[in-house]
């Protein structure tokens, strides 16, 4: 079942649907690597629960909770 | 080969080639591998963008030296994308595009991949291939690429992207000759294709079939076609890339600077028809260009780049973050590296600070043994010594500061106390980012805004630079001392363990730091309204700190800041010390000056006639002090501190301290005629102060005045050189105003409530 990338929980990995919308932040994740298709595991948050850091495209990467929003994913 | 001039073409006497990669990259040490220290730092025209730029070190090898010409190196801010969505992105198109008044067309460029994430990096060589400008990749942090089971074939990534490729570790000066000549060659065939008939391509451009704009979508190509068509009827000269830019970036971002304030509503307007038309068509703008470079990317890369699936052990920097990003030992590690850094600001500095000092004071004597007592001797021993002097101490502080930032942003670090600290910032309206420019300006504002460098966000990065100077810096302590062991009771509690003056200490301390919470709530509510900013950050592997390029961003900064803030405080110091010298009869001064030295030689027999003179001095001093302009002007604002609690005498000290707030002991010190040059432990000082009387005959120091003064100073904007720095760093001297203003008004009103609070509690 699809959802957004900020339910994902340490450790779990999903499968990029979509990144919804299409202003500059969408254009933004998109050419720092989250594809559709592209894998995405989550490693951990920040002290305050928020950002959170993930690891996409063979790098990782840090997004606050209203840009993993944006990110539609299929759990695996 | 034809010499240029024959052909009729002049050359320019300089080639120029630009840098550009991605943020993490190891940009910075390619660059000075490239061109070693002598870098030039500045703005770009209007922006707050660094400019920097380098002379290419030609190695002695070459047996071509790009026929005598001169190559200048500029290096472009990391980016991610050409899109023009942040000031740094938009400066980068205008540079390569030759549109950036000041710097020349580069002739190639140099784009910077990272050889682990190559994938990602070749996003932005897909855009800058665009330009049609001759392209060399180093493909950089090659030495990393088998620990990490990447397998890359140069020769087969040259081929299939049509451009040259040269492996490099720049870090370790690896392959930086090989790149260096690369470049020689590219120019040189650019040179010869110039002046040869010959249509074909230059070296080192891939042809516009092969472009990932090719793949765009048709009805957007054709769309573009008529585009250029019609700019050119227009005769706005614009590539056809920045016109795909126009048509596919956000408007509100920086895509529009290209365009001239009187041509941007015809352009607007054309851009919208445009769109409104493609949409008409089925095809919503932003996201096809990503979809298409992807695609260009994975295309160009099969067969090329491999990589083993990843092994399910982590690498060691995976294991370093696991320990460093978790919730609670990552906190505690980051606070403690804080209060590292914070101590050695204050307490390593500490002895290059003194040392500079007993440089200056020695200076100064030797200075006076020259130069008979009058203006000159005062103007360079009062005036620009003790004024450039007072600069010149804090830079073993910009030192020490910029090495930390250095180590940490080389070896990663940086981006983790970012992500750390973000959710706590952002609730006051900034980012993680801000963190560390604000800790430091606890040492001292000056590299606490320089520091903001590191955010990109340009509203996130003003508020920080606004509320970087109520941080309580250093030169605040010695006011803080000198007005606690005068006016507050050595009270003690719990067996010494807590004191009323160390409780004053840290509440004066914080006060700085707790009223910039609201400040910045305010300012980012009203002055810098939006959307809040995005943090997607790369979080990039650790490594070992290159010691060269830490020690190079040291060296810049350090530079940077003798030479512009020295300037400026210098005249300012010059300024100062005129309105407090002129007008007024400095001859009873001076020749009292000369007696004394004369006794001085043989202080043992004339100690008595010494004490005497010297006394008489301080009084002349003191009755020059106030004639003077300073003087006067301390007179005139005293009903304006009389609410304050203070009387002229302090005025004329908070008026004289306003270039330099630790100034106001030594002009206190002045003032109260015990002569210049006391330092804030003298109970001398403390005695003086406490036996002022107003005419009536009561005290003019109370526990509420000292404590009115203390919140002044916390909360005053009274350092030209931090004002100077937000001019320099802001271009604009709007927001050195602002924030001169803002403070003031704040210190004024918080030392009208203490004193109130105060002086009603204690008749």
């Amino acid at each position: 079942m699809p959802c957004s990338l900020d339910e994902l929980l340490e450790g779990q990995k999903a499968v990029i649907i979509e990144v919804i919308g299409a202003d500059s932040l969408s254009a933004r994740l998109l050419e720092m690597g989250l594809l559709p298709g592209e894998t995405i595991e989550m490693i951990g948050s920040a002290p305050m629960g928020d950002p959170t850091e993930y690891m996409v495209f063979n790098y990782r990467i840090s997004l606050r909770k209203p840009e993993a929003k944006r990110v539609l994913i299929e759990r695996t | 080969m034809d010499s240029p001039l024959q052909s009729g073409n002049i050359p320019p006497s300089t080639w120029t080639i630009a840098l550009i990669g991605n943020p993490n990259t190891g940009k910075s040490s390619l660059f000075n591998a490239l061109c070693g220290s002598n870098a030039r730092v500045g703005n770009y025209a209007g922006v707050t963008v660094e400019h920097k730029t380098g002379r290419l070190q030609i190695p002695a090898t070459a047996n071509r030296s790009a026929l005598g010409r001169i190559v200048e190196v500029v290096d472009l801010p990391g980016t991610y994308s050409l899109a023009a969505r942040s000031a740094d992105e938009a400066v980068s198109v205008e540079v390569l595009a030759g549109e950036m008044p000041g710097v020349a067309k580069p002739n190639a460029i140099v784009v910077i991949l990272d050889s682990v994430h190559l994938e990602r990096n070749l996003y932005l060589l897909s855009q800058v291939l665009e330009l049609g400008l001759p392209t060399i990749i180093a493909l950089n942090m090659w030495d990393r690429i088998v620990a990490e089971g990447v397998r890359i074939s140069p020769d087969k990534l040259s081929e299939s992207l049509g451009v040259p490729v040269v492996c490099t570790s720049a870090a370790k000066r690896v392959g930086i000759d090989a790149l260096k000549l690369q470049i020689l060659e590219v120019l040189d065939s650019l040179h010869s294709s110039n002046n040869s008939t010959s249509k074909a391509l230059p070296l080192a451009c891939p042809s516009t079939e092969s472009l990932a704009s090719a793949s765009f979508p048709e009805p957007f190509r054709t769309q573009v076609d008529q585009l250029v068509d019609w700019f050119a009827s227009q005769k706005i000269e614009l590539h056809r890339f920045q016109i795909e830019r126009l048509l596919i970036d956000d408007p509100k971002g920086h895509s529009f600077r290209v365009v001239s304030k009187s041509q941007a509503p015809v352009v607007e307007a054309k851009i919208n028809e445009a769109r409104e038309a493609l949409k008409a068509q089925g095809l919503g703008i932003p996201l096809f260009e990503t979809r298409a470079r992807y695609a260009w990317i994975k295309q160009k890369t099969l067969g090329v780049v491999e990589r083993e699936p990843k092994s399910l052990q982590t690498s060691t920097s995976d294991k370093i973050d696991r320990w460093l990003t978790h919730r609670w030992i990552g906190l505690l590690f980051f606070l403690a590296l804080m209060f590292l850094i914070f101590q050695s600001i204050t307490l390593v500095a500490n002895w290059p600070m003194e040392g500079i000092e007993a440089a200056q004071g020695i200076l100064g004597t030797w200075i006076e043994s020259w130069i008979a007592p009058g203006p000159l001797r005062s103007l360079v021993v009062e005036g620009i010594l003790a004024g450039v002097g007072g600069v010149v101490v804090f830079l073993p502080q910009i030192a020490i500061l910029f090495l930390f930032i250095g180590i940490l942003e080389d070896c990663g670090y940086m981006s983790r106390a970012a992500f750390m600290m973000d959710k706590f910032m952002a609730s006051l309206g900034m980012s993680g980012k801000s963190f560390l420019p604000l800790m430091s300006s606890f040492a001292c504002a000056i590299p606490g805004i320089m520091a903001t460098r590191t955010i990109e966000n340009r509203k996130d990065r003003m508020v920080t630079i606004l509320i970087a100077p109520l941080m309580s810096c250093s030169a605040r302590w010695p006011v803080y001392v000198l007005m606690v062991s005068a006016f507050v009771p050595a009270t003690t509690w719990l067996n010494g363990w807590i004191s009323l003056r160390g409780t004053v200490l840290f509440a004066m301390m914080s006060l700085g730091a707790v009223v910039a919470i609201p400040v910045a709530w305010i300012l980012k509510r009203f002055v810098f309204p939006g959307e809040p900013s995005t943090f997607v950050m790369e979080l990039s592997s650790y490594k070992w700190p290159s010691w060269r390029v830490v020690f190079a961003r040291v060296w810049e900064r350090v530079q940077a800041f003798v030479l512009r803030a020295g300037t400026l405080i210098f005249v300012t110091s010059v300024l100062v010390w005129a309105a407090a010298y002129f007008p007024g009869n400095h001859q009873t001064a001076d020749s009292l000056t000369e007696k004394l030295e004369t006794l001085q030689q043989d202080p043992e027999t004339n100690s008595t006639e010494i004490d005497s003179l010297t006394s008489q001095i301080n009084l002349e001093k003191s009755r020059l002090i106030s004639e003077s302009y300073l003087g006067r002007a301390g007179q005139a604002i005293e009903p304006i501190v009389r609410p304050l609690g203070w009387d002229g005498k302090i005025g004329i000290a908070v008026l004289a301290s306003f270039p330099a707030r630790e100034v106001i002991v030594a002009t206190l010190g002045t003032i109260y005629a015990l002569g210049s040059g006391v330092d804030e432990s003298n109970e001398g000082l403390a005695d003086q102060l406490r036996a002022a009387t107003w005419s009536d005959g009561t005290q003019v120091f109370s526990l509420a005045t000292a404590c009115s003064i203390m919140v002044f100073f916390a909360l005053c904007a009274q350092c030209a050189s931090t004002l100077m720095t937000i001019r320099r760093e802001t271009n604009s001297w709007r927001w050195p105003v602002f924030s001169f203003v803002y403070m003031t008004t704040l210190a004024y009103i918080g030392a009208w409530i203490t004193f109130r609070i105060l002086s009603a509690g204690s008749p």
